[in-house]
């Protein structure tokens, strides 16, 4: 077992809207991300994944409130810090954090190195630019990006290396963690396997120790991560390997979720997607028992008014359901 | 461990749009930006067809000039036979009885100012059933929402903004259940709904086709949907196809390199995702910026 | 509607602006109603009258009861007081005449007069001093001995000899309760130069201006709108016309259209629904422009798209499908505009180009009066600023508003 990373203990934050409504995004998320591995966060829009993402970063503001859990980083526990604290001593050199759409948000007027005097600057004040081009010159070689990148501003790079960019930027400074918010959704399918590649690359060459992987897109998850967990409705549902999890799903919902996946392979066309009825629950008044069952296949009467322990089982895999696996295989087997 | 999904085979002979050389030039000033180079296509009586490009290859200034939103350049686009005259604002009101779309975006695809009930009357009137008493309306327009798993009770009176998006997207499919035009464009229709809401609005789609024999013209950028629901799949780059034939030759053997390409890049779960063969694609970059 | 009209009462930016701006209304309409008469009766009291109670002195004379309150009737009346002058005049000729002045406590009034008394005698003569100023030292003596006993009588023209006859005397203690004499005014913000009641004229002058802005904003707002729908959703070559005019328009200053459009028309045709007509027809490009770029934003939208494949006709889809979406700019551009007519109409009076004077007073043409009679120079700012006050009050309620309404329909700007 290596070294943990990041380790997140029942973990629980929540939105106030505008009408003081609480709306309780993620509720009570356990996991642990061990050095050189990867996890990957599944689940629809909505489900929490992106509030998760913000929420381990420990960076509250609002109208994102932190409510109760443990957010420890290599040791060290940076739950309840003041949001000044985390930007000072937590993001850039603990954790990366690159957001959903972040090449859109590179300032135009500004060149790439500028960008990362400021991300160098902000923990190591007195480091000289001539420094901070040196390493970042030699990280951006290592990572097969052009060095005149540096000297471009973000308008003058297409959409894939905008976005190679920005990860270079974030994790100049050898973080932890890795926190990546669909990074490459918005990119066309050669784009995103570049990105994917220098990910795996940071990865490889130990410049980012531990990363958390979130997107919709299950088979780019699958040949990212190690692990995966699947969310819903602000709890995770299932956990387990990568493989596990595609091909052999417990929960209802990641078998919905898996059976659903398109790719262009062979017995694609011949499967018969899954439909789910219904929409998630509203999370301003979370649903009793279990929040799944309203659209469940299988649910019963019971499953709408007990609450739902997690069980473990086999190698560190998890399921949040009232029913057992052999009864919830037995009936997929049957569709 | 699942049966095969039902597809009605279509009549290979019938052709019901097709076009010839059609081309869509962008001027702006002195730029001259060809976004669809000579383009043919035969889409057949309820054929289930997509065309797959990447963002930028032309896909959507096809399907506007499909549509007859975006006026031709140059070319001809042949409906039932005969060459498409859309030149008066009532022969436009025509062809649009026949042709119909569903686009990406569900929550700027209603008018959100009217209720869900104008929407769906709307298509009743378009149809010539002004004139019909209430009941039997409001008996067409719970039929075409039971036909979406929806129910038209519920939704009375409300807003479309207060409906989820797949569920947005499938007042489009009931949309077009009540206008029956003879085909379909939908373009990248399931690429902002859930996993879960997709399956069941591509499941509508195919039941539509196999329903009332409706061509059905699928826009994507995703290939691996492509193959799983089309019969015949067009590959577009830079506004030309590069590749087209029924779905399992084109995505099981592609002959183009933009196809193989395309294929090889997407992640997949059987077969290894090849990362090692964006390589070349690396030195191009470096070579690029070198200049 | 009844959503986001709630809402805009939850923005603090719209309440405080709506608040003044009615409270504006209320005063504009409910004066009149309680003091009647022309906002531009010229009352008498005379030109640039400071704010105050006023009496008028024909009507107190004319009563039963007669007072006239003169200006230090009170110090007049003790008789004990001296001018500074006279007492320094005094202690001169005390040294000049020899009296011992060295137990004399030369503030009090009371032992210098007593001294005086006691030392001064006409005839005595005292080395160094000349004629005129003898003369003056008598005259000073004769005002101190009669000082106190004024008496003040009423006098009115006899009728038959034309002479002036004793009509009754006017008691020194004796007061009069203001409620009892006929045509007192208050005038709280005193009188112009023509001697017009200056709040009067001024809550009319702001009922005309903001008529003004009203109609030269709908005449603004109209055309443009319109211009704008055309312009945006038609396009190709009525897009290029329009746009060629609009540019024309923004690149000659509309104001100096304005001012060759009043120039033009001479004075006695501009009343004031002409001059707001000439604003609001000079001031609608802005609007246009962006109209324009919203319906064009719009215009390739796929709501659009969709109304126009189920056949609706170009009208219906302008009505239904891209007029509701931009109708909360409408009205905000409508409510700045109303706002900048009521500033041209105030600019274009300043250069003497409003309207005519004789009909309705409005607030550039009370700066305009002010500023021609050089109010400012002779210090009377009640001339003038509380004009400039209004001014300021009417956009800045009218700019609050429109924030607040920024804030309810900008997606943007929501939290």
């Amino acid at each position: 077992m290596g070294k943990v990373m990041i380790e997140v203990k029942d973990l629980k934050t929540k939105y106030v809207t505008r009408n003081h409504e609480d709306v309780y995004a993620v509720d009570g998320v356990s996991f642990k991300i061990e050095e050189g591995k990867s996890l990957g966060v599944a689940g629809e829009s909505g489900c929490g994944k992106s509030t998760l993402a913000l929420s381990v970063m420990g960076y509250y503001f609002a109208p994102l409130h932190y409510m109760s859990g443990d957010i420890i980083i290599d040791g060290k526990s940076i739950s309840g810090m003041d949001p000044d604290e985390v930007r000072k001593h937590v993001l850039g050199t603990e954790i990366a954090y690159i957001p959903q759409a972040a090449m859109n948000a590179l300032n135009p007027t500004q060149k790439v190195i500028n960008f990362l005097y400021d991300v160098v600057h902000a923990h190591h004040p007195k480091m000289p630019k001539k420094d901070i081009r040196e390493m970042a010159e030699k990280r951006f070689e290592e990572l097969a990006l052009p060095k005149d990148v540096l000297d471009r501003y973000s308008v003058e790079l297409s959409g894939g290396m905008k976005q190679r960019t920005v990860i270079a930027v974030s994790t100049i400074l050898s973080p932890k963690v890795l926190i990546a918010d669909e990074p490459s959704s918005a990119l066309d399918v050669t784009s995103q396997k570049l990105v994917i590649k220098m990910m795996r690359e940071l990865m490889e060459k130990g410049y980012i120790k531990s990363m958390m992987f979130i997107t919709h897109e299950l088979p780019l998850l699958y040949n990212v991560t190690d692990d995966i967990m699947v969310m819903y409705a602000g709890q995770i549902v299932e956990k387990g390997t990568a493989k596990e999890l595609v091909f052999d799903p417990t929960h209802p919902y990641s078998h919905a979720l898996m059976g659903s996946i398109l790719v262009p392979e062979e017995g694609t066309r011949g499967k018969k997607l899954p439909a789910l009825p219904g929409t998630p629950p509203n999370l301003k008044h979370p649903p009793a028992g279990c929040r799944f069952a309203a659209r469940c296949p299988y649910a019963t009467q019971e499953c709408k008014f007990y609450q739902v322990p997690v069980k473990e089982f086999g190698e560190g895999r998890m399921y949040r359901c009232l029913k057992g696996i052999d009864e919830l295989k037995e009936a997929y087997s049957h569709e | 461990m699942s049966d095969e999904v039902e597809r009605r085979a279509y009549n290979k002979d019938e052709v019901i749009l097709s076009g010839r050389g059609v081309t869509k030039v962008f001027v702006n000033g002195k730029v001259r930006n060809t976004a669809v180079n000579h383009v043919d296509f035969d889409f057949h009586k309820g054929e289930f067809v997509t065309i797959v490009g990447e963002s930028g290859s032309g896909k959507t200034t096809l399907s506007k000039m499909i549509l007859g939103l975006l006026p031709i350049t140059e070319g001809t686009i042949y409906f039932n036979g005969k060459e498409r005259d859309i030149r008066s604002g009532h022969k436009k009101r025509e062809y649009w009885k026949n042709i119909q779309a569903i686009f990406q975006d569900p929550f700027s695809s209603y008018n959100i100012f009217n209720k869900i009930d104008t929407v769906l009357l709307d298509c009743i009137n378009m149809r010539g059933g002004r004139n019909l008493p209430k009941e039997k309306k409001i008996e067409m327009m719970t039929e075409a929402c039971r036909f979406v798993n929806l129910e038209f009770k519920e939704l009375t009176n409300k807003y479309p903004f207060e409906l989820s998006g797949g569920q947005m997207q499938r007042l489009m499919i009931a949309r077009i259940f009540l206008l029956k035009p003879q085909i379909l464009l939908a373009d990248e229709a399931t690429s902002m709904v859930d996993a879960s809401s997709r399956a069941t609005i591509l499941e509508m789609l195919l039941n539509l086709r196999n329903e009332t024999g409706m061509t059905v013209v699928f826009i994507t950028h995703d290939i691996g949907l492509a193959y799983y629901i089309s019969d015949t799949v067009y590959i577009m780059e830079h506004g030309k196809f590069v590749e087209s034939g029924p779905a399992d030759t084109v995505i099981l053997n592609p002959q183009a390199p933009y196809t193989k390409r395309l294929i090889s890049d997407v992640p997949k779960i059987h077969e290894v995702w090849d990362l090692s063969s964006v390589d070349l694609e690396l030195n191009e970059i470096k070579k690029d910026s070198a200049k | 509607m009844k959503n986001t009209i709630r809402q805009l009462f939850h923005s603090p930016n719209f309440v405080v602006g709506f608040v003044i701006f009615v409270g504006m209304l209320l005063a504009i309409f409910l004066y009149p109603i309680f003091h009647p008469g022309s906002p531009l009766e010229m009352i008498g009291v005379g030109t640039f009258a400071k704010p105050g109670l006023y009496i008028s002195v024909y009507d107190s004379v004319n009563s039963e009861t007669e007072t006239l309150r003169l200006p230090d009737a009170d110090e007049k009346r003790s008789g004990a007081v001296l001018s500074d002058e006279d007492r320094v005049a005094m202690i001169e000729w005390f040294g000049k005449a020899g009296v011992d002045t060295t137990n004399l406590d030369a503030s009090d009034d009371a032992a210098v007069l007593e001294l005086w008394k006691a030392n001064y005698d006409p005839d005595k003569t005292i080395k160094g001093l000349t004629k005129a100023k003898r003369a003056y030292y008598r005259r000073l003596n004769e005002a101190l001995a009669n000082n106190g006993e004024a008496e003040l009588y009423v006098a009115t023209k006899d009728a038959d000899s034309g002479e002036l006859v004793e009509k009754s005397e006017i008691d020194k203690d004796a007061y009069v309760n203001t409620k009892d004499v006929a045509n007192v005014k208050r005038l709280v913000l005193g009188t112009d130069n023509f001697g017009r009641d200056m709040l009067k004229e001024l809550l009319a002058a702001a009922k005309t201006s903001l008529m003004i802005g009203l109609i030269a904003g709908s005449i603004a707002t109209m055309i443009g709108l319109i211009l704008g729908l055309i312009s945006g959703y038609v396009g190709g070559i009525v897009d290029d016309i329009i746009l060629f005019v609009m540019n024309i328009f923004t690149v000659i200053p509309s104001f100096v259209i304005l001012i060759l459009i009043s120039y033009s028309l001479g004075q006695s045709q501009r009343g004031a629904g002409v001059v707001a007509m000439i604003i609001g027809f000079t001031s609608w490009v802005w609007t246009a422009r962006s109209v324009r770029s919203q319906v064009i934003s719009l215009r390739n939208r796929d709501h659009v798209n969709l109304s126009k494949l189920s056949g609706h006709s170009l009208l219906r889809i302008i009505f239904t499908d891209i007029l509701p979406y931009i109708l909360s700019y409408v009205v905000m551009a409508f409510i700045l505009q109303i706002s900048s007519g009521i500033l041209a109409e105030a600019q274009l009076s300043m250069l003497g180009l409003g309207p005519k004077t004789t009909e309705v007073p409005t607030l550039g043409l009370m700066m305009s009066w002010a500023q021609l009679y050089s109010a400012h120079m002779n210090g009377s700012w009640w001339a003038y600023f509380p004009v400039i006050f209004t001014i300021a009050l009417i956009s800045f309620s009218l700019n609050l508003m429109n924030t607040g309404m920024d804030q309810v329909f900008n997606p943007a700007l929501r939290d």
